[in-house]
């Protein structure tokens, strides 16, 4: 087997393409900066998981060119003007220019209402995708070190997003929008004492005044896509200076990097990719509705709609607010709103500050502070990956609560019940998802010592001469022996010496006791992988059982239920 | 002036001016009492008919005289029906809400048991037992004459009073206790106008001092005028953020995440031809 390869200028693109290359490198020197600055033979492991940080980064492609589209529309105003557009039910209505130019946008301007559509979609899109890969790095350990500075990256750039997002949730100035800025503004008038100092600051007086749709548009179009892209800027080359980490396989180490270069492979694959992410975000901005700006009416404080909810990512805060006891205390003439500052800030305090520490705190936890660049199986870190799986339940309760009234009404339910169910679920949830989670994951792990030990089941069923029937198996591929075990081995635990030899309390001896319990608790029931001696005695094991009536052949992997040939690679 | 002097002692006088003060004072009555409580003429027939409906359908739970039924710990199976008025009847008999299948937090909207003929008999029944609101003149439920200015003011009353329950273009909404406000999708503009007049249920009651007939009218014309907007594409808009979040996680992160896996699963292609 050969592979042919034509070099690039003796194509026939390529040599048209000589001239013109030539002209630019001559003047800028392109080619010396492209191997300086450009990774273009950097090498990127293959797997769909990798992609899934590139949806968020595409979308957010597809937010900055339509979002520059609606801006040469959109009026940053409150200004009162009157609505005389071709949606009759507002004609002749009093209300803001930004609310009005919206509604030209939606009805007058050719494309605007798709381009309006197809950002928003976008913007839901680039949140959930980027949630989706914090998923992905927090499941595979990818966060360990050296990339804990990427991984806190990655949370500025996800709380920018929510900011981000919300500030164009509120511009369009509709009833919806406004409920959603109330919302805000009590999240903010409930911190302790500077609160209603803090609205006034933000609103320019009271709310909703006549500045925050001006300064949110300033913090939407300029302030927040340049820290966004800053900070992108920063998480690539990171990625590119650090390597991406890669899962375990035959010929991948700690040392290297094994997949495609950057050029041409994945420049075609993600340059692919984006238009498949474009052409998402254009269908569904072409055929699914979202946020009819013109069905909830211009903003006024004293309005408000059965149905207002923030766009998704701000749902398990809302679900907070809403099952929240109504909590409220004056002291120091100060009222101290605990029914909204608890769920509201310090939930979003709470979340952010944990998924910032949890690298810090885990390798605290396992002592290890060696670099990682191979990803660990969510099933070989139980007590990691049953954290996640209560982190995500508790987020989902929250969601229910910040849902209940249309769930209430879709599956005719009593919004108290599901208020109730909110308030115990989101403590008693987590804690049944993080035990089964566990024992899910060294369920799993019992079954790949399994399959190491006793080989993968053929699907063959032999009956003995005695009449026993027996599922026949057979030794796993070595490769796929090797992915199951190149997992690290559990440390040996050990309690911390109390006391020196001298029988001195050993200094530190508090924080090391602490650190011993978490490490137990960590490391608690995790099944450790077979040893060479398991494995050699498991082999005698299965060589005992000759004398099987069918040989399998070279290439046989298994059968299937319906006797399909399964394949292990 | 003589005559009149020369007759005041008459024997019957004192009669006279009795019956005229008697016409008087009832001509006035007639004339500024609040409306009787039927606007078309009920006719006694129809009260009877009414009655004998009344007495099969509705008397085990309102009572025989639509007294209404206490139970013992001081609720009620059937509240008193007596002041109801035609509206009433006509909107809970006419949407089905009434006679209820089975007891729950709320009626809910249902195809209707009676006729049209029969639900005018049971409200002309109810009406005969005391003044009530009555079912409202035409005039006040041809909401396609209502100019775009009517609308717009429509549009202003519906949504300072009604879309904090049913929602900005009337899909409803949940309500504490398993109520809620139900949807105002394909409700007649005479129910609407009887629901707003009647305050059925847990809605509150916009009586025609707090609402005029008229702008009662433009709120209907307002509802219909929204949902007769053209609601292009899958989700028609009414159902905001929470389908908005499940669409974007169904079917962008689903569909994206799909196309994600298709890529990965597919290495480089070199072309390769076997020697």
């Amino acid at each position: 087997m050969t592979t042919e390869y034509t070099d690039i200028e003796k194509t026939p693109v390529g040599k048209k393409m000589a001239g013109p290359v030539e002209w630019l490198d001559d003047r800028l020197g392109l080619a010396g900066a492209g191997k300086k600055l450009m990774p273009v033979r950097k090498v990127f492991p293959e797997h769909w998981s990798f992609m899934l940080g590139e949806i968020a980064l595409w979308s957010f492609i597809v937010l900055l060119a339509t979002g520059v589209y609606l801006t040469f529309w959109f009026q940053p105003s409150m200004a009162e003007t009157v609505y005389n557009g071709p949606y009759k039910p507002l004609n002749g209505l009093e209300m803001s220019q930004a609310y009005s130019s919206t509604l030209d946008i939606s009805f007058g301007v050719r494309g605007g209402l798709l381009m309006r559509q197809v950002h928003h979609w976008a913007a839901m899109l680039f949140v959930a995708a980027m949630v989706v890969h914090m998923l992905r790095v927090f499941f595979t350990g990818a966060y360990r070190k050296p990339r804990e500075v990427n991984w806190l990256i990655g949370l500025g750039l996800l709380t920018l997003g929510l900011v981000e997002g919300f500030a164009g949730y509120s511009l369009p100035d509709d009833l919806l929008s406004g409920t959603g800025l109330r919302f805000v503004d009590g999240l903010i008038r409930s911190i302790p004492l500077v609160g209603s100092y803090l609205e006034f600051f933000i609103f320019g007086g009271e709310f909703p005044g006549n500045e925050i749709i001006p300064r949110l548009y300033m913090a939407h179009i300029l302030l927040i896509p340049a820290l966004l892209l800053g900070l992108i800027g920063a998480h690539m080359l990171l990625l590119v200076y650090q390597k991406h980490t890669q899962w375990p396989g035959p010929g991948r180490t700690e040392k290297n990097v094994v997949g495609y270069p950057l050029l041409p492979v994945y420049a075609a694959k993600a340059g692919g990719f984006f238009f498949v992410v474009f052409g998402f975000t254009a269908l569904m901005g072409a055929m699914i509705q979202i946020n009819p700006i013109w069905a909830y009416g211009p903003y006024n404080p004293s309005e408000v709609t059965a149905g207002s909810q923030p766009d998704w990512y701000m749902g398990f805060v809302e679900g907070a607010v809403r099952v929240m006891p109504n909590w409220e205390l004056t002291f120091l003439n100060y009222t101290w709103s605990l029914n909204v500052f608890i769920p509201g800030v310090l939930l979003m305090g709470v979340l952010f500050t944990a998924l910032g520490a949890w690298p810090f705190v885990e390798s605290w936890i396992t002592g290890d502070k060696r670099e990682h660049h191979l990803l660990e199986r969510p099933r070989n870190a139980p007590v990691r990956t049953a954290f996640g799986v209560a982190g995500m339940t508790m987020y989902a309760v929250f969601w229910i609560g910040g849902g209940n009234d249309i769930i209430a009404t879709k599956f005719h339910l009593s919004l108290n019940a599901i208020t109730w169910f909110v308030r115990i679920g989101w403590i008693v949830l987590p804690v049944i998802a993080f035990i089964v989670t566990k024992r899910i994951c060294i369920g799993l792990q019992r079954a790949d010592a399994n399959r190491i030990l006793h080989g993968y089941e053929t699907g063959i069923i032999e009956r003995t001469p005695d009449g026993s029937y027996s599922e026949r198996h057979a030794p796993l591929p070595v490769a796929n022996q090797f992915v199951l075990t190149s997992h690290d081995r559990l440390p040996v635990l050990e309690a911390p010496a109390e006391e020196d030899a001298n029988g001195v309390a050993a200094p530190g001896s508090r924080g090391a006791r602490l650190r011993a319990k978490a490490r137990s608790f960590y490391y608690d029931g995790a099944v450790d992988k077979p040893t060479t001696h398991d494995v050699e005695h498991a082999a005698e094991h299965l060589g005992d059982h000759d004398g099987h009536p069918v040989p399998l052949g070279e290439d046989f992997q298994g059968v299937s239920e319906t006797g399909i040939p399964r394949s292990h690679l | 002036m003589r005559k009149l002097s020369t007759r005041r002692r008459h024997p019957l006088a004192g009669l006279v001016v009795l019956l005229l003060g008697l016409v008087v004072a009832g001509g006035l009555y007639a004339a500024f009492a609040p409306r009787a409580a039927t606007a078309e003429e009920a006719s006694a027939r129809d009260v009877e008919a009414g009655r004998q409906l009344f007495l099969i359908g509705c008397a085990s739970c309102h009572g025989k005289n639509a007294e209404g039924i206490t139970t013992k710990s001081g609720g009620n199976y059937g509240p008193s029906l007596i002041g109801v008025g035609a509206a009433a009847v006509d909107f809970q008999v006419g949407t089905g809400r009434m006679p209820m299948a089975n007891a729950g937090p709320q009626a809910p909207r249902k195809d209707p048991e009676y006729t049209a003929e029969e639900t005018k008999q049971l409200a002309a029944y109810v009406a005969s037992l005391a003044p009530g609101p009555s079912v409202p003149e035409s005039e006040y439920t041809d909401y396609k004459a209502a100019t775009t200015e009517e609308i717009r003011e429509g549009g202003e009353f519906f949504r300072t009073n009604c879309t904090a329950c049913h929602n900005s273009v009337g899909a409803g909404g949940a309500l504490p206790n398993g109520r809620y406000a139900p949807s105002l999708k394909g409700v007649s503009a005479k129910h609407i106008y009887e629901a707003m007049l009647t305050g059925p249920q847990q809605m509150p009651l916009f009586s025609d001092e707090v609402i005029t007939p008229e702008d009662k009218r433009n709120v209907i014309a307002y509802i219909k005028s929204v949902q007769d907007q053209p609601t292009p594409g899958i989700a028609g808009g009414s159902v905001g953020p929470v389908s908005e979040g499940m669409f974007t996680f169904l079917i962008g992160m689903g569909g994206l995440v799909g196309v994600a896996v298709w890529i990965g699963a597919h290495g480089a292609r070199v072309k390769k031809r076997s020697s």
